[in-house]
């Protein structure tokens, strides 16, 4: 067995999480709480050292980089929310984060999941391979159309579309799984060596 | 006289089959060196190119870069390449798709080492080509100074689609205005939601709805944060309870706003409580122990899980689905889909989830942008087909135009 503390405590947490498989109990709840607490506290001292401190006060208060106290003031009206009078001023900041990740987003999307898209189905069919993909997009597409009723060839077309979601859907299920146990193997080894050392 | 003519076709057929090797054996001096402000750019980088050489252009052939800030140096050797790369075709951000930009040789410059990084002034620029032992230098240095661009020209189709598709939402949200009663499909994942708020409501349980784990930019979370609006109008029309644990802190701000406005549309803001909404952790699995702890705690009569999903899917959804809760995911993420298929009562896949919205509100402005993305969708299929057609057909220049950089 191993003598070093933390791979004691590791173990023990471990175990604790996977008792949940039985049922929700104590041990359970106390790993959880603790998994959530350090995990907020942990990301709290992440975000002051890596985005607060370099990105804020330092440049601010350090190099004089003055125009951030705009952003710094819109992200401080996210504070009103603790005063129930004052808590509209949060929705300036919200609109904020909106209204710019909706105007990066939206040529992004264009670039991304259109035009790189349509550009890599627009193929000539020449092979199986390529066939499969023209039609399988294009009774996906049909199967997403909301303004007509699944009724007649356009409900035919999109049963073939959802055939061709569910084969995607099937790899993907199996791929994933195997990952999945991959990290079950990972938790084991360290609980079988690492941790008892029954596995050399 | 045959002796005499067999002479000469041999020494014929000796230069046809030698003057090849003879003249890679020269170097010639690069030809129309020039040097121009790289287009599309903001500004910090140089375009340099040649006339691509049938004698310089071969294996163990390189072209010298040197630069300087100033016309009388000093001169820094800023990059050596290959003769047989680098060439306009490569680059049709810039230089489109044209068949004589296989004839020219393109190099970016883009910083002189030590003295301009990246270059933002005139610099001056010499080429020169070697073959290791010998070396030919463009006659001539070349300069000039970069300037921003406003508009990044290659991105033009990306504006185009933008305009058609925002133009098609825009007529489209119009129209919705003037006749609400536009069709939209059947969504059967969508009609359950009453009767799983029903359902919470005659067990005297609460519903425990998830917006995933992204932030607000996020398609996918918008989207939930709106279905979220009107699940919360409908629990609070029927006195039932909704508990949201966040992932993010600005998410679990929309969504206490959002709520707090469904409870007083519906006539009750007395019954809205403000810590059912509540921020977890962003911590990934932390978030999914803490969920799972809550579901086998309070289990919830429903789980709604809309938004964005990595890994934890199935996590929560397995064990929501073992406290016998009836179950309705929506997301786009399309790995975590199939565990939501298999776990779930009824699952909302990809774009069903951003017209779920429009769906259970009527409201013009959802409606309407849902109709646009409809009759943008037809464009796409129709542009696909003729893409298809065309591409098979072997023409190019369709395809090119929906090229992006």
């Amino acid at each position: 067995m191993s003598s070093d503390i933390f791979v004691w405590i590791a173990a023990f947490l471990t175990i604790a999480i996977y008792s949940f498989l039985y049922k929700d109990n104590p041990l359970y709840k106390a790993a959880e709480h603790l998994f959530v607490g350090v995990s907020v506290g942990y990301s709290i001292v992440i975000l002051y050292f890596n985005v607060v401190s370099p990105r804020l006060l330092v440049p601010l208060f350090q190099e004089g980089d003055w125009v951030l106290i705009f952003p710094a003031l819109i992200g401080l009206l996210m504070v009103s929310r603790f005063f129930p009078k004052y808590d509209w001023l949060s929705r300036i900041t919200i609109a904020f984060v909106l209204g710019i990740s909706t105007g990066i987003n939206l040529p992004l999307i264009i670039q991304a999941s259109l035009l790189k898209q349509l550009q890599g189905t627009m193929l000539a069919m020449t092979n199986l391979n390529d066939i499969l993909i023209v039609v399988g997009v294009f009774c996906v597409m049909i199967y997403f159309y909301f303004s007509s009723e699944h009724k007649g060839i356009v409900n035919s077309v999109s049963k073939i579309g959802i055939l061709f979601i569910m084969v995607g859907f099937g790899a993907s299920f199996g791929y994933t799984v195997m990952a999945r146990i991959s990290l079950l193997i990972g938790r084991l080894e360290f609980l079988f060596h690492d941790w008892i050392h029954l596995i050399k | 006289m045959m002796s005499y003519k067999l002479s000469v076709i041999l020494t014929a057929l000796i230069i046809i089959l030698f003057l090849p090797a003879l003249a890679h054996a020269q170097l010639t001096p690069p030809q129309e060196f020039r040097a121009f402000d790289t287009p599309n750019d903001d500004g910090k980088s140089l375009s340099l190119t040649w006339k691509v050489s049938l004698e310089n252009d071969r294996e163990g052939v390189y072209y010298v870069i040197s630069a300087a800030a100033s016309a009388d140096g000093p001169w820094y050797q800023i990059d050596k390449t290959l003769s047989t790369i680098g060439y306009k075709s490569d680059f049709p951000q810039y230089f489109g798709f044209g068949d004589d930009n296989k004839l020219w040789h393109f190099y970016e410059a883009s910083k002189i080492p030590d003295v301009m990084d990246p270059i933002t002034s005139t610099a001056y620029f010499r080429l020169a080509v070697t073959d290791g032992t010998k070396t030919v230098e463009f006659p001539n240095m070349v300069s000039f100074a970069p300037q921003g661009n406003w508009f990044d020209k290659s991105k033009i189709n990306i504006l185009i689609f933008v305009i058609i598709f925002s133009s098609l939402i825009l007529f489209f949200i119009s129209l919705a205005r003037r006749n609400p009663n536009l069709f939209i499909r059947h969504i059967p994942g969508l009609d359950a939601i009453e009767e799983t708020i029903g359902r919470a409501t005659e067990m005297g349980r609460p519903i425990l709805y998830l917006n995933g784990l992204l932030d607000m930019s996020s398609l996918s979370t918008i989207a939930s944060t709106s279905i979220l609006g009107k699940v919360a109008r409908k629990v609070a029309n029927y006195d039932s309870q909704i508990k949201v644990p966040c992932y993010d802190p600005i998410v679990m701000s929309v969504c206490q706003e959002v709520v707090k406005e469904a409870y007083a549309e519906a006539g009750r803001p007395d019954a809205f409580k403000q810590d059912n909404i509540f921020f977890i952790t962003n911590d990934q699995f932390a978030y999914a122990a803490a969920v799972d702890g809550l579901i086998v705690r309070h289990k919830p009569a429903a789980n709604l899980y809309m938004g964005y999903y990595y890994a934890e899917s199935l996590l929560i959804a397995e064990t929501g689905a073992a406290t016998g809760a009836m179950q309705i995911a929506g997301t786009d993420s399309i790995t975590q889909l199939p565990f939501f298929i298999t776990t779930c009562d009824y699952t909302l896949m990809g774009e069903e989830l951003y017209a779920a919205s429009a769906y259970l509100s009527r409201e013009p402005l959802q409606l309407g942008s849902l109709k646009g993305q409809d009759i943008s969708k037809a464009f796409i299929i129709f542009v696909l087909i003729i893409g298809t057609i065309v591409s098979t057909a072997e023409s190019l220049f369709f395809i090119h135009l929906f090229k992006t950089f």
